[in-house]
């Protein structure tokens, strides 16, 4: 179970319950994360308000500041294909939230990593909105008394997971040159 | 000569170089320099991770290789709203005080699509390593060059280190092509029967690379509709290794005077698996909504209703395909009830396309020709539609909410289906209809 091991490092808070706020399919795109017409909004702090900006029921939570933090956002294969728009993630980071899926598309997996948002890899997951998840090893969901096997994220990020994300990553890396030079 | 890197593939061999490395095989994590780091709008959310990387760090903010940046303003051009505009100028101030020469501005001469402005103007070149913070960035491969999208926070990281951190190296698919396009068939048919059969997610980490007689064959223009579209079934880039058509195109229309140096993959390389294609027997197709790989002969979703029709875009707004779908509206009318819009990918082939009258041949028909840039395809500048309605379009994406409303929806085709859709009202085929 080394592969299960490796994982505890995404920092997802253990033991603690928590929910699926929002259960989707395969192929969920970045248009449909962070819809394209909200897209002149760039800052970080700003994007949260448009996350899932066409999903009435989600959007309502987000107005309403009721997206509980750490909730779990569930899907497929493929989340966040399309788009490279790092809005995408950084909506998310900033509610908070963790987005299981049974895999990620490439820019949308490095955006995450690069912003510190917590994405779990879990090839076999399913849950319905409202499910109870616990993060133990891998992920169990309590609620339908599953438990799926993690995979790690990947060997090549591992630095910039550690470091808390890219900018401080990048900032060390350029201190280090300076000093050097 | 010590042949240190043999079965390699193109981009194995492309990043083995820029990492100063005598090989890298599928796997191996590099960090290749960056030879050409592009952007459009989003450069000010990339200005402003560079400036917070530096916070604190006593170093100035300023970019590695000023000469290697690319800021093409596309997106939402001229600006839609006074948000965006503020965002032009920001960027603006920035290329000003640290003197990004590629920089190309909201303008009827020198502007365009960001993936029609970096082949035409020449910035890109076999070999090269480019990264964009736009997903079809992939487009470039089609001059040999290993490009592939980046977030805007990734792009700041480039900007400060001058080379692309933790990059592992992707395996290759080998698409194999074969034949001749039947009439009104074409690359954009070609890549949409390859995106449903790898479906979107079949390329993931993976390379597309393309091969064979039929892409000896193909223009630059068809290769930059392989190349851009790559990413619509998750490969990290498409590429089509730099040969005869390379060299013509960068030196006859990107005016490219320097040495080229033509990477090619070895006879030998080691490919994760082939995918042979016969075009010949290729018919023209749709991917209905609202995947791209939810793909379709046209012959299935003929008449359906079309309320809007757009062709243009970085996948279908050069030359080609305009003189293509002018050639099915000349002399003939958009159908009552439908609104046909037109985009070329860039100012230039605006210009040649006005020259050689299909500008003209376009509005006879009714169609609107609007300015280069993004337009439609992504609907948040201009073009939206209503609740229920349906579009066909040349463009890239068909996902829900793409072009301006969640309640539409968008089937993606080539030009001559596009056409010859707007001519009847309904999704048509273009092999019948002259």
């Amino acid at each position: 179970m080394a592969r299960v091991k490796k994982a505890d490092k995404t920092r997802i808070r253990k033991v603690e319950t928590v929910r699926v706020i929002l259960s989707l399919g395969d192929d969920v795109s970045t248009d449909v994360v962070y819809p394209g017409r909200f897209m002149a909004t760039v800052l970080p702090a700003e994007t949260p308000a448009y996350a899932f900006a066409d999903h009435a029921v989600f959007q309502a939570a987000v107005k309403a500041k009721s997206v509980p933090p750490g909730a779990v956002i569930a899907a497929g294969d493929n989340f966040g294909c399309g788009s490279s728009r790092e809005q995408a993630a950084s909506c998310l980071k900033g509610l908070d939230v963790v987005v299981v899926a049974k895999s990620f598309a490439r820019i949308f997996l490095q955006n995450a990593i690069n912003l510190g948002l917590k994405i779990v890899i879990a090839p076999g997951f399913k849950a319905d909105e409202g499910d109870e998840i616990v993060f133990e090893g891998g992920v169990e969901n309590r609620t339908k008394r599953t438990a799926f096997d993690i995979t790690p994220l990947p060997t090549a990020r591992q630095a910039i997971i550690d470091a808390g994300g890219l900018i401080p990553y990048t900032r060390a890396r350029l201190v280090r040159a300076a000093a050097k030079a | 000569m010590k042949k240190t890197n043999v079965g390699a593939t193109v981009v194995e061999k492309v990043l083995a170089r820029a990492s100063g490395k005598e090989f890298v095989r599928a796997g191996d994590v590099v960090e290749p320099r960056v030879d050409l780091a592009m952007s459009h709008e989003n450069a000010v959310l990339v200005i402003n991770q560079f400036t917070e990387i530096h916070e604190g760090t006593g170093i100035p903010a300023k970019p590695w290789d000023p000469s290697r940046i690319a800021i093409i303003f596309d997106h939402r051009v001229p600006a839609e709203s006074a948000k965006t505009a503020t965002n032009q100028k920001k960027v603006r101030a920035f290329v000003a005080e640290h003197g990004i020469a590629k920089f190309h501005d909201i303008r009827g001469d020198t502007g365009g699509i960001c993936h029609q402005i970096l082949p035409e103007c020449g910035y890109v070149r076999p070999g090269m390593v480019v990264v964009g913070t736009d997903s079809h960035t992939t487009s470039h491969g089609a001059l040999g060059a290993f490009a592939f999208g980046i977030g805007a926070t990734e792009m700041a990281s480039v900007w400060a280190l001058g080379a692309a951190l933790n990059i592992e190296v992707p395996a290759t698919i080998r698409v194999e092509v074969s034949g001749r396009f039947p009439e009104r068939v074409g690359p954009k048919d070609l890549i949409l029967h390859l995106i449903g059969v790898l479906t979107a997610q079949g390329g993931n980490f993976r390379v597309l690379e393309f091969a064979g007689d039929a892409i000896a064959r193909l223009s630059t223009s068809g290769r930059l509709v392989l190349c851009n579209m790559s990413v619509e079934a998750g490969a990290t880039s498409g590429i089509v290794p730099a040969d005869v058509e390379t060299v013509r195109y960068l030196r006859e229309e990107a005016r490219v005077t320097d040495p080229l140096d033509l990477v090619t993959s070895d006879p030998d390389a080691v490919y994760e698996r082939t995918i042979s294609v016969d075009i010949s027997g290729l018919e023209p197709l749709v991917a209905c909504p609202h995947t791209v790989d939810n793909v379709k002969p046209v012959t299935e979703v003929e008449g359906t209703p079309v309320h809007q029709v757009v062709i243009g875009s970085c996948t279908n707004g050069r030359l080609d395909d305009l003189a293509e779908a002018a050639s099915i509206v000349k002399g003939r009318h958009v159908a009552a009830g439908t609104r046909m819009l037109v985009f070329p990918a860039s100012a230039r082939i605006y210009a040649e396309a006005m020259r050689l009258g299909y500008l003209a041949d376009f509005m006879a028909a009714g169609a609107v020709v609007m300015n280069s840039g993004c337009g439609p395809c992504l609907g948040i500048h201009e073009g939206a539609l209503g609740d229920g309605e349906t579009a066909i379009s040349t463009t890239n994406r068909n996902f829900k909410g793409r072009m301006g409303n969640p309640g539409a929806e968008v089937y993606l085709a080539s030009p001559a289906v596009a056409a010859a859709s707007a001519l009847t009202g309904v999704i048509t085929d273009p092999r019948k209809e002259r």
